[in-house]
């Protein structure tokens, strides 16, 4: 049976197209693009046609493109090059609510003596700019912004606090790895030094993902060894996947205007009928400034993975920011940072969606849901059911 | 994912006993909506017999909770009070066909609710947990439980403490005192360390401070993510500060006072530690 797949910010289907595009480099050519011989190097040229394609989708020239194997080494990539490449800045600001490739990376170098400031929320999720103006000095090494987070899609106003970046002088890296394909990107217009992003988020393979580097950016390599990527990033290339997220990245530019008006139809509706037809749920995240894909909404006195257990019985993939399902004990830090309380917290489910979601598939979310919280209200002792 | 077993996710699709039981003879409540999991467990008790007739249960939490819950409930019902007092978490889990190790507190949840329901029945008040005997706050686990949960179910360490109770699961800084407590129930053998109840001198007592907070208690925190760091110390005064995620966490307060505790243990008694 085909999953309804809702979980697009975890992970999305590679398109069709994208797979025609990238099987050839698995089968037939197989070759090293670094090699002397044709049969080798010629892939040199595929890498190139590849990273012209993935720079066009957020306006930068080709050669800022560094290819990586994922969000995560992108992040930690951008983070680790501002490190090293101003050794007498000892200090560093995050948000509370950064993927754990920022989060995390940020405590490993508060471990190894740097100050590191983690910036508050409001409850909608939004940045509190006052924060942040006072975390700014001149021993900030660099800054990393979400663009937009994961669990809630709320946007951050990335121009702005750019803008102020660049007239201080400092480095600023913000992880667009759910931002790059749903909403227009230009780093052309965007006060942005480095800027993540990954195939997997947009309909190409796990294992491959690229930093952008503005010219002019001092950058220290994270991965040390061959001259590949100009010797910013050594190991040999993922040839057939580099190809393909150049392939998606082609596709998400043709499909950007498009696609973002259907998402926000298709999840406006989902939103709107879970929310009629469940009492006592609410929508986490600023609803005026969210990616047009994504919906966070808490049903409260219910708990988020029972919920998602209930729906995997219809084939429904959705996620949770309960404490049972992030393998620690404690519940999604993002939700904590916003101060949601903890009924709702914990049964905090996830939408999110993508192109190749149906109507009908949004209808059956709707039919089942319902009955799922009620059923399971009656479970529990602070159920009204 | 979990790993859930086929029999579990039965349960949890279709538990049973689910409910309240109207004028119960026993009620048991444990866990709380912030902590992710609690259960409320009714019970009808034949007077003349000492013998549960019915039992329901009302669970907020994820399937294995509900499973737990559900699984108790069949398991008690037609026992006898000191029958059922006998059933241990292990039967629990053994009932639902095993559970995933990080989930085993789910059914150490369902045998205190148990505990807490014939101890309403008997009259026996069970006191609100005092705060101060409280080894983990972030999700209220006394000492008792621990070494209870521990000696019961063969538990050697910090993590597996951790899966059955969920303390130190939390800020992570009741950790050390997890660790002294299973090194106290296995008399597992203590780290060798200096001889320090004869007097001091002030170097050396720096140097004993120093050589504690960076060997001791600096990796614990760093394991969290927290740091410290050793401003100064002046006679018997020693200031630190919190560092990195120590500083958002709520649990600052009882951080220092573990490490008041720690330097009083093993340099002199007269130790205060205070944050600059």
């Amino acid at each position: 049976m085909k999953p309804i797949y809702f979980d697009n910010n975890a992970t999305t289907p590679i398109a069709p197209e994208v797979l025609d595009e990238m099987l050839p480099y698995f089968r037939q050519f197989y070759g090293n693009p670094s090699s002397m011989h044709t049969f080798g190097g010629q892939l040199h040229r595929k890498i190139e046609e590849a990273r012209a394609k993935i720079a066009a989708l957020i306006g930068a020239e080709p050669e800022e493109i560094i290819f990586t194997s994922c969000g995560t080494e992108s992040d930690n990539t951008a983070l680790m090059s501002a490190v090293e490449s101003y050794p007498q800045k000892r200090h560093v600001i995050a948000t509370r609510v950064e993927h754990p490739a920022v989060l995390n990376f940020c405590k490993h170098l508060s471990r190894k003596g740097w100050r590191v400031t983690f910036l508050p929320v409001d409850s909608s999720g939004r940045l509190d700019m006052d924060a942040f103006l006072k975390a700014v000095d001149d021993d900030t090494a660099i800054v990393s912004i979400m663009y937009a987070n994961n669990e809630t899609g709320v946007i951050f106003p990335i121009p702005e606090i750019g803008n102020i970046l660049r007239e201080r002088n400092i480095l600023f890296h913000t992880d667009a790895v759910q931002v790059a394909g749903k909403i227009p990107v230009n780093v052309k217009e965007l006060p942005v030094d480095m800027l993540s992003i990954s195939g997997h988020k947009l309909h190409a393979p796990k294992g491959v993902g690229a930093l952008y580097v503005r010219k002019g950016t001092r950058f220290y390599p994270y991965i040390i060894g061959g001259h590949q990527e100009r010797g910013r990033r050594a190991g040999t290339e993922n040839v057939a996947s580099i190809i393909a997220f150049g392939k998606a990245c082609e596709l998400a530019k043709e499909h950007l205007d498009k696609e973002a008006d259907y998402l926000k139809k298709l999840r406006d509706k989902l939103e709107g009928a879970l929310l009629k037809l469940c009492p006592d749920a609410q929508i986490n995240g600023d609803v005026k400034n969210r990616l047009p894909n994504t919906t966070n909404i808490s049903f409260k006195y219910v708990e988020g993975e029972a919920i998602l257990l209930r729906l995997d019985e219809y084939n429904i993939c959705a996620s949770s920011g309960s404490a049972c399902t992030s393998g620690s004990l404690e519940p999604s830090h993002v939700l904590r940072a916003m101060g949601i309380p903890y009924t709702a917290i914990h049964g905090s489910i996830r939408f999110s969606l993508s192109r190749y979601n149906t109507e009908a598939e949004a209808d059956k979310v709707i039919e089942v849901m319902p009955e799922i919280i009620k059923e399971l209200r009656t479970l529990s002792p602070y159920g009204k059911g | 994912m979990w790993e859930y077993t086929k029999k579990l996710k039965d349960i949890f699709l279709h538990p049973k006993n689910v409910g309240e039981i109207e004028n119960p003879d026993a009620v048991g409540e444990v866990g709380s909506i912030i902590c992710g999991d609690a259960l409320r467990l009714t019970l009808k008790i034949d007077k003349e017999t000492n013998r549960i007739i019915d039992a329901k249960f009302q669970t907020f939490g994820c399937a294995s909770a509900i499973a737990s819950s559900s699984a108790l409930t069949e398991i008690i019902k037609g026992k006898t009070l000191d029958e059922a007092l006998e059933v241990t978490n292990q039967d629990i889990a053994e009932y639902l066909g095993g559970l995933p190790k990080e989930k085993m507190h789910c059914s150490v949840m369902g045998r205190e609710a148990m505990e807490a329901a014939i101890a309403d029945y008997k009259g026996e008040i069970t006191p609100p947990e005092e705060k101060e005997k409280l080894v983990c706050q972030c999700f209220e686990v006394t000492e008792e439980k621990i070494r209870r949960v521990a000696i019961e179910n063969h538990l050697t360490t910090v993590e597996e403490i951790t899966n059955y109770t969920k303390a130190g699961g939390g800020c992570g800084s009741c950790i050390p005192r997890i660790e002294e407590i299973l090194k106290d129930i296995w008399h597992i053998k203590m780290p060798e360390m200096p001889a320090v109840k004869k007097k001091l001198t002030n170097l050396q007592k720096i140097a004993l401070i120093q050589d504690i907070i960076e060997k001791e208690i600096r990796p614990r925190l760093q394991a969290d993510g927290g740091d410290i760091e050793l401003i100064d110390i002046d006679g018997n005064t020693v200031v630190i500060a919190l560092r990195a995620m120590c500083v958002e966490c709520p649990m600052g307060g009882v951080t220092v006072n573990n490490i008041q505790e720690k330097l009083k243990e093993l340099v002199d008694e007269n130790i205060i530690v205070e944050t600059g």
